[in-house]
């Protein structure tokens, strides 16, 4: 029963495999630095369902052929290894590694340097959006283009975007599966990460490493538009949207969600978190905010604010504690 | 910060509840039945206060299989919560305490108690000693651990549990984004037990290199000894960072200190450094000792030598040096330069080469073979295409650039649950079946035993291998809900299903013990397996506390096999020796205790008590150092009588 019931798996595995992997969001690349990155992804997934069926037809035919079967003829308890047998899968799984070290260091170079888009008449020169987490939403900014957008990102296609990642507050990981990997944002530091999208679509982003109880929410949109699209977006708001005063951005440093904003300026006028890692705390003290233990009374009775634009900016933060 | 009652014991949560007034219970029926059946003394003395490395092992076995439970229900208790999008089932914070309280229990009071229980049991065993080279240190270790351990699990109910994930990554493990005790808790437990296995290293490295019997090489020791050993190197090694780390972050927490935090120029990159600098190695603890406890019985169950024994120590040193080299893999994504992400990756994949080494040196020790599918066989063999499985997907992590877009996923989480379950887990169920005559005297049922593994088997591959889809479909870890149109409801929801089989393969597992214990026939040979190495040369049910009555002389590996084959019988003369003996302690579990007292008093921040305990603490330390009791020797009366009682059985 067990030879038989491996030799299933085996199969029903790579069977779920090859059949489920087209329509999963990382394997379904839409840009050129999420394309090298499943290509990558792919290359190893077939080396690794040989050295799988490799593993499982030997241990299927080791299981059936010496079973105890009462009388065994082949039995040889006298055998204490063979050096050629251990040399050879010794120097395969070598040259296997090394096959996929070769491609694995050339991607991580690759990926440190803006990606080349291979449409005749796309600009090469990156596009640099400034991502900060701040528990838990997501303020991008543009520096270029002097505007700020929350939880939402929009992008022209076919050109190099270039992430600043920081953070207000606890470590966070910007991370658009589709576009490709993530990387994480700390605050006080600044780190870099290219991306592009070649089709026009929206994707959805995320921060992928745990920052707390509004985590799981904390999210974002990227809608990838033709360069037209984009300028006209760029314009519009530059000229509607409300500029952002330092007052209203204290309030996003509160712990809490927040549905989708755009302002026609930026915070980095007046911080930019990778160099002033105390700036959120600081906001949120004068605020009035303080950090509760989630099991004492004052934690139970605090609620995530849900901030909507605009922001209510003599609001402070005590909570409310019924005396009872 | 004041403190009121009502937030000392944690309300307003059915199932804290529910926590609460369970283990409220049980503790009333334990004191009741212990006085009731005037047993207060029998536990003191045969338990509490033994240095029987034997019955050490049990309690540690014991408290892994009571944390697997307690790890398991949290376990359950997410999976419910992710089977379908938007449930309700469980809060946001709770759901992030409960999955930190799963991860840390797992590996710190399931995983490694388990497999140190089992160390206790046979190593000295194995080696034909008569004791661990420290007796006192062991009981000591055993106490830090289980007070430890009772530290961290009742944050549950009093204060509150931590909740910044078992890596506790800062600054959100911070008192500024993690206020309240919880973090103490974790900073605090985990020390005191670490303490426990620090020295449970030491005395094992000891023991190995200066208490084997004679005749037993280096070269000559069973696979389980030397895999013990190399995992007690590491654990010498690599235990200190964590010690100083989590001091560190003691001090952050109560004492504002700013080593990790966003102030004072704080850095969390550093706290997480220190983390996988142990908790890389830390993986390979609970890993080379299940590498040990396989070999050991693929060898007898195919009635072979174990294939390429020399390879076998050789790769797990090798194992062992890059464990050490590779920690920098768990954070990729901190933006390293390409050249650090490029030495990692390949110093990560590298360990995949020892590893096949050893995977196929197991495969070609059934070749030739009569193989018995006994259970612990089963586990197994079981072991080897899940861990192939889980290690493949390793490999795949390893490659950074791929790793870019797995980390933090399912696909993660799927990975490392194959790796430490088909490792860990099935090592511990299998070592718990294969030495459990040697500890109680009687087998398991082996019918009930296929089930469970069957059931556990499927159950885990039900459960995790949706989930490598669901790591490439995007779905994070540690997130407590998910919408509808993200798509991940299926693989979701089959994960819950397989989960469950799990628990009701363990539940099944728990019942045989029962149920062995009740019907399964007494073993009175010893040797129930026919088994290889020296544990098998003594008598069964806790062999007499002093092991051997003759010291065993060893000319070959599979020294017991030897003896059987030459016709050898080690208990075949009566004329006997008394034997030197250690005392029992009442000092460990005393001196543990005020550990526990203490820094129960600094997860509150209450000084005095600490203060004074912390006193009582030195007092024992004192006291120890002028104890100049050095044990007693066991009369050849004695040793007689033993020794034709366990021949009469």
């Amino acid at each position: 029963m067990p030879s038989s019931f491996f030799k299933w798996i085996s199969l029903a595995m790579v069977a779920v495999f090859l059949s489920g992997c087209g329509s999963l969001t990382v394997l379904d690349p839409q840009g050129p630095v999420a394309e090298q990155q499943s290509d990558l992804i792919w290359l190893s997934i077939w080396f690794m369902i040989f050295i799988v069926l490799v593993v499982f037809v030997l241990l299927t035919i080791m299981l059936v052929k010496y079973r105890d079967r009462g009388n065994n003829d082949n039995y040889d308890p006298t055998i204490e290894g063979s050096h050629k047998l251990e040399f050879i899968w010794t120097i395969i799984p070598i040259v296997i590694v090394t096959i996929l070290s070769i491609p694995t260091v050339m991607t991580i170079y690759s990926l440190e340097e803006a990606p080349e888009i291979e449409e005749v008449d796309a600009q090469q020169e990156p596009l640099v959006i400034h991502a900060t987490s701040a528990n838990w939403k997501w303020i991008f900014s543009y520096p270029e283009q002097g505007i700020e957008t929350v939880n939402y990102i929009n992008i022209p296609e076919d050109r190099p975007i270039l992430f600043k990642l920081t953070s207000a507050d606890a470590m966070a990981s910007f991370w658009v599966p589709q576009l490709g990997g993530q990387k994480y944002a700390m605050s006080g530091m600044e780190t870099e990460l290219y991306l592009a999208a070649t089709e026009v679509g929206q994707y959805e982003g995320r921060n992928a490493n745990f920052t707390g109880e509004g985590f799981a929410e904390q999210r974002f949109t990227v809608t990838a538009q033709t360069d037209e699209a984009f300028d006209e977006w760029v314009e519009e708001t530059q000229e509607n949207a409300p500029s952002l005063s330092e007052e209203e951005y204290m309030h996003l440093m509160v712990p809490g969600h927040s549905e989708e904003m755009t302002f026609s300026s930026t915070h980095l006028e007046f911080v930019n978190h990778a160099y002033d890692a105390t700036y959120s705390l600081e906001k949120r003290a004068e605020l009035g905010y303080e950090a509760h233990s989630p099991h004492s009374r004052e934690g139970k009775a605090f609620d995530l604010p849900l901030l909507t634009q605009p922001i209510d900016t003599d609001k402070t933060y005590e909570v409310e504690l019924d005396d009872e | 910060m004041p403190l009121r009652w009502d937030e000392f014991i944690v309300t307003g949560d059915p199932f804290i509840l529910v926590a609460q007034i369970s283990i409220v219970l049980t503790s009333i029926i334990a004191v009741v039945a212990l006085t009731y059946f005037k047993k207060w003394k029998y536990v003191w003395n045969n338990w509490v206060t033994t240095v029987d490395h034997k019955k050490i092992g049990i309690m540690y076995i014991a408290c892994a299989l009571l944390m697997l439970f307690r790890g398991g229900v949290d376990a359950m208790m997410m999976r419910t919560q992710l089977a379908a999008p938007e449930l309700d089932f469980l809060s946001g914070q709770n759901y992030n305490e409960i999955f930190t309280t799963h991860g840390t229990i797992m590996i710190i009071f399931m995983a490694m108690p388990f497999l140190i229980g089992l160390m206790n049991v046979v190593v000295p065993l194995q080696i034909g000693a008569r004791d661990l080279a420290f007796p006192f240190l062991n009981n000591l270790s055993f106490w830090t651990f289980f007070f430890g351990m009772a530290l961290f699990n009742i944050s549950f109910i009093i204060g509150g549990s931590p909740s910044a994930g078992w890596t506790s990554y800062f600054p959100l493990a911070s008192n500024d984004f993690s206020p309240g005790v919880g973090q103490n808790y974790y900073a605090l437990g985990i020390q005191l037990s670490g303490i426990g296995t620090l020295a449970t290293g030491i005395n094992f490295i000891v023991t190995i290199l200066r208490m084997r019997t004679k005749g037993m090489s280096l070269m000559k020791m069973p696979m389980f000894t030397w895999t013990v050993f190399i995992t007690s190197l590491i654990i010498v090694l690599a235990f200190p960072v964590l010690t100083v780390a989590l001091a560190m972050m003691t001090f952050d927490l109560l004492f504002g200190t700013h080593f990790f935090t966003l102030q004072g120029e704080g850095l969390d990159m550093l706290w997480a450094n220190l983390f996988w600098i142990w908790g890389h190695p830390e993986v390979y603890i609970v890993a080379l000792p299940a590498f040990g406890i396989f070999s050991e019985i693929i060898s007898t169950f195919a009635r072979k030598k174990l294939f390429g024994y020399n390879a076998m120590v050789a790769s797990i040193v090798v194992i062992s040096g890059l464990s050490f080299l590779v920690w920098v893999h768990h954070f990729f994504t901190m933006g390293n330069s390409a050249a650090v992400n490029s030495f990692f990756s390949i110093t990560t994949m590298a360990i995949s080469v020892p590893t096949g080494v050893k995977i196929f040196n197991w495969l070609f020790t059934l070749h030739k073979g009569k193989i018995r599918f006994t259970s612990p066989m089963l586990w197994s063999l079981g072991f080897i295409p899940n861990f192939v499985v889980g290690g493949v997907t390793g490999v795949m992590l390893a490659m950074a650039a791929a790793d870019y877009q797995y980390h933090n996923t399912y696909f993660l989480v799927s990975h490392f649950h194959y790796v430490l379950i088909a490792a860990t887990v099935f090592s511990c169920f299998a070592g718990l079946i294969y030495w459990y005559p040697k500890m109680f005297g009687h087998r398991m049922n082996e019918r009930i035993g296929k089930w469970v593994f069957w059931i556990f088997m499927i159950g885990f591959n039900v459960c995790f291998f949706p989930q490598y889809f669901l790591g490439l479909d995007g779905m994070p870890r540690r997130i407590y809900t998910y919408l509808e149109g993200d798509g991940w409801f299926t693989l979701n929801f089959i994960s819950t299903i397989g989960a469950f089989m799990m628990a009701a393969a363990f539940a099944l597992f728990v019942y045989n013990i029962y149920y062995s214990w009740r019907y399964e026939k007494r073993d009175t040979t010893g040797d129930p397996w026919d088994g290889r190495t020296l544990e098998w040369a003594t008598s069964s049910a806790i062999p007499p506390h002093y092991n051997f009555a003759h010291q065993p002389e060893v000319s070959e590996r599979d020294a017991f096999w030897d003896m059987k084959e030459k016709g050898i019988d080690l208990n075949a003369s009566t004329d006997y020796e008394k034997i030197h003996m250690p005392n029992n302690t009442w000092l460990g579990p005393v001196m543990a205790f005020f550990m526990f007292t203490a820094s129960f008093a600094l997860v509150f921040s209450w000084w005095i008590p600490a203060i004074l305990s912390g006193v009582a603490i030195f007092v024992c330390m004192i006291f120890r150092s002028f104890d100049y009791n050095d044990g007693y020797y066991v009369s050849v009366e004695e040793i007689e009588e033993t020794e034709k009682k366990a021949k009469e059985a």
